[in-house]
């Protein structure tokens, strides 16, 4: 068994890992209750899957330049991903589209009910100095 | 080599499928930038599936331009889009489109008549100046 046909094997199998967590996500995406359930679903073909899919692209092609650009891929990737998925979670806290029955721990809230306390106590804390 | 294609190609198509059913689901514009966040995902894990296939190194560069463009949809709309009418999540039925449209119309018409009384009262009122 030749080097060139391992490197064919460990390919094919990177990429059905990475279309199968694609798959995953779809289904995740389609059965999960609400926003942050979906978002968990759908970060992981964002990330690991796509690694894997480059991974198994990466050692079929077998050639230097194309190597180097799927790892600037990799790394817009995961530059990118957790941009838009704490943007999105963001505005999916604020706008309320998020199940609070569903969460295990919720630690924004009361922090944010603390700092609204803070803010409405201040001024009544310092006397009035003039 | 024809077995993985084939396999790899039918988990990515049903992948995308179930994301674009999300998509039309809706119920929030937030959940539709996650199902499409997983389109996008599932179009640069083909384009690198076509590629590892056919050994083509010159499809590389444009999965690095999706992976960097990928993410603008979804922090645009989260950013700008993510606060909605009430009602606007949904498809509107026929009778609800045709209502509104009537009323779009009729306010049209009033505009249109105030416009033309207007400017009738401002015609006779330079021929009044001009007469005196």
């Amino acid at each position: 068994m030749t080097w060139t046909a391992v490197a064919d094997v460990v390919s094919a199998i990177c990429l059905i890992g990475g279309a199968f967590l694609a798959f995953a996500a779809g289904v995740g995406v389609l059965r999960f209750p609400d926003l942050l359930s979906r978002m968990h679903a759908g970060t992981k073909p964002q990330v690991l899957g796509l690694v894997l899919v480059l991974i198994g692209l990466a050692l079929r092609l077998r050639s230097g330049g194309a190597v180097w650009a799927l790892v600037l891929v990799a790394v817009f990737q995961m530059l990118t991903a957790p941009v838009a998925a704490q943007m999105v979670g963001r505005a999916g806290y604020r706008t309320g589209k998020i199940r609070d029955d569903l969460l295990v721990v919720d630690e924004l809230t009361a922090d944010m009910e603390r700092a609204t306390e803070q803010l409405t106590d201040a001024p009544a804390a310092d006397p009035p100095t003039t | 080599m024809t077995a993985v294609i084939i396999v790899c190609g039918v988990l990515l198509t049903v992948g995308a499928t179930l994301a674009i059913i999300r998509v039309e689901k809706g119920p929030s514009m937030l959940d539709r930038t996650v199902g499409l966040d997983i389109v996008v995902t599932t179009m640069i894990a083909a384009i690198a599936l076509y590629a590892a296939i056919q050994r083509r190194a010159d499809v590389v560069p444009i999965l690095v331009v999706l992976s960097m463009v990928g993410f603008v949809g979804s922090v645009t709309i989260a950013r700008f889009a993510s606060v909605e009418p009430v009602g606007e999540g949904r498809v509107r039925t026929r009778e609800e489109i045709a209502a509104q449209e009537a009323e779009r119309i009729a306010a049209e018409d009033e505009a249109e008549e105030a416009r033309r009384l207007g400017r009738r009262e401002s015609a006779d009122e330079r021929h009044d100046g001009e007469v005196r």
